[in-house]
């Protein structure tokens, strides 16, 4: 495959990750977006386009939310694009601001995430439920956690993996994000698998220290041409490979044990990167950990571990961050150790592996040598996969 | 590196030392059943739970479609299926709709539909065989797992409307 021009990122910006921000939505996006346009050392005059990442309109209340996520994104009287595939946005955006640069059409793009669930009043779970199907679903009284459970006991069950081994990805996760300057306010901690197995239960298997909180925040990349970024830094970091794939919307006909939809968008970007063992190639990876079984999900999706292998290389720290031998997952913290702003969460997931593979990521710096890694989102009803590689 | 934002507690809110605006939506919708689930709600009205079937691929779907999603080609044959399968992954919830926590759990499950093809589920609720309501979480893992065998419990006919809820819940049955 020939694409017109290679696809660079040349910064990144956060905000911090909050259970209420004080913040606008639009103020959050501008916050994100300047921090990422000053790590790129250029200003808006230099950026030709403009991604948009954001939840429903009903999280926010405001109909065409991406319009009004405009100004604060950097849109105005620019080429703009708001785009959403559920927790998925946050990686999918990029991949949207690649394809606006690979083309040969757009010398920069900058990617903006923003969510601010906190406006939804009581809680954001009654728009949440509404992602079920309205007849032959919704009618039961359903709950968000419903599907996490259910495919969390299908997963257990199939690989008779105990409980105590997936709480092992709260601990690892929530220990990280103690070193992340944005994780939410009381998320973070190192907490034992005990605890963890004993918090409260949710829905069975799930017990509260296993999901990830709601959150505001906000998070930015700025992508370029190789022609571009050549004249701005001696040390790009790539886009090496970009990958999507969405299943069908039917998800009780579907064996939730595996997700075979993130292994079709690994394959995809595998491929584009010339990666033929990403067990060797990869050398950190942040995979979409919402809830604790679903980074172990992800990472045999991701083809980083045999079906049902990921639980027995958790628990020899196959995962951890200081691992000589293994792969770091979720250096960052994660969903579970610094926050699920949900599209801003995806996109916090490319940013630190922009920043492991520049060698910047500080406290959180993988031990082992990082050339390359890989970020992951997913999202919709059990259904979406989005898969990006950085690297040098 | 500087991470701007300024969190608010609960308490910022609750006791108005912030500004905000409020808004109250009410939103009101009715959804035209389309053409495949009116067919299999008028079957639920009767007790039967319908199928649909691909000439393409000879699977069985339920919920019904009247296109294959995988051959996209139309579905062609209504098939009756049994009110009874199997548990293909189920869970254990504390937490209601709204997301309040309930005092004893439900228990939503993956349930396979006999007569379906392999791996046909649909979403519904398992109850406690006699006394309807779970008691707790070891009370559900006493009695159920994945692979036990269910069957539907139907509203009486004259209260159905047509609806999934037209089967109150699914409980387990002994094996034969």
């Amino acid at each position: 495959m020939h694409f017109p021009q290679k696809v660079a990122v040349l910064g990144a910006g956060l905000t911090k990750f909050m259970r209420r921000a004080q913040e606008t939505p639009k103020e959050l996006a501008f916050e994100a977006a300047k921090m990422a346009l000053d790590e790129a050392g250029l200003t808006i005059d230099d950026i030709d386009a403009v991604v948009l990442v954001t939840a429903p309109d009903a999280f926010d209340g405001v109909h065409m939310n991406g319009e009004y996520l405009a100004d604060g994104a950097g849109g105005s009287k620019k080429p703009y694009m708001r785009s959403f595939v559920g927790g998925g946005s946050g990686v999918f955006g990029i991949i949207n601001g690649w394809y606006h640069i690979a083309s040969g059409h757009f010398r920069t793009c900058l990617v903006v995430a923003e969510e601010k669930m906190s406006s939804s009043m009581p809680h954001p779970q009654g728009t949440f439920n509404a992602i079920y199907d309205q007849f032959t679903e919704r009618p039961l009284g359903v709950n968000l956690l419903w599907i996490f459970s259910l495919e969390m006991n299908r997963y257990m069950s199939v690989h008779k993996v105990p409980l105590e081994t997936i709480a092992l990805v709260a601990k690892k996760n929530k220990k990280n994000g103690l070193d992340h300057p944005c994780t939410q306010a009381g998320i973070a901690g190192d907490y034992t698998v005990e605890e963890i197995v004993n918090s409260e239960i949710m829905c069975w298997p799930v017990t509260r220290l296993m999901v990830s909180t709601v959150s505001d925040g906000a998070g930015a990349l700025v992508l370029a041409s190789e022609d571009f970024a050549k004249k701005v830094t001696d040390k790009p970091i790539w886009i090496e490979g970009v990958g999507w794939c969405l299943d069908t919307s039917y998800w009780t006909n579907r064996d939730l044990y595996y997700p075979k939809y993130v292994e079709y968008a690994a394959r995809m970007a595998y491929d584009m990167a010339g990666i033929k063992d990403p067990r060797k190639e990869i050398h950190v990876v942040e995979p979409y950990d919402p809830f604790a079984y679903k980074e172990l999900h992800h990472l045999e999706g991701l083809l980083l571990a045999d079906k049902g292998e990921a639980p027995k290389l958790l628990e020899k720290g196959f995962w951890d961050r200081d691992t000589e031998t293994g792969i770091p997952s979720s250096p960052s913290g994660g969903l579970l150790g610094v926050g699920n702003p949900i599209a801003a969460a995806g996109l916090m997931k490319v940013a630190e592996i922009f920043w492991q593979v520049k060698g910047t990521a500080g406290k959180r710096q993988a031990k082992r040598e990082v050339k390359r890694g890989l970020a992951q989102a997913w999202g919709d009803l059990m259904q979406v996969g989005t898969v990006v590689i950085l690297g040098k | 590196m500087e991470f701007k934002g300024k969190s608010l507690k609960d308490r910022d809110f609750k006791e108005k030392n912030i500004l905000y605006t409020d808004w109250h939506v009410k939103a009101h919708y009715a959804w035209d059943c389309g053409v495949a689930l009116s067919k299999f709600f008028e079957g639920l009205k009767e007790g039967k739970l319908y199928g649909r079937s691909c000439p393409e691929c000879g699977r069985v779907v339920i919920p019904p479609r009247m296109f294959c999603e995988l051959c996209f080609k139309p579905t062609d044959k209504w098939v009756l299926l049994k009110d009874e399968g199997r548990i293909n992954t189920f869970s254990v919830s504390y937490v209601n709709t709204d997301a309040s926590r309930r005092e004893k759990p439900n228990v939503p499950a993956v349930i396979e539909i006999e007569g379906a093809s392999e791996g046909m589920g649909i979403l519904h609720l398992v109850a406690h065989p006699e006394k309807i309501e779970w008691e707790n979480l070891e009370e559900v893992l006493s009695m159920i797992k994945i692979g036990t065998k269910v069957k539907a419990v139907w509203k009486p006919s004259n209260e159905r409307e047509g609806a999934i809820t037209d089967i109150k819940y699914f409980v387990p049955v002994k094996e034969e």
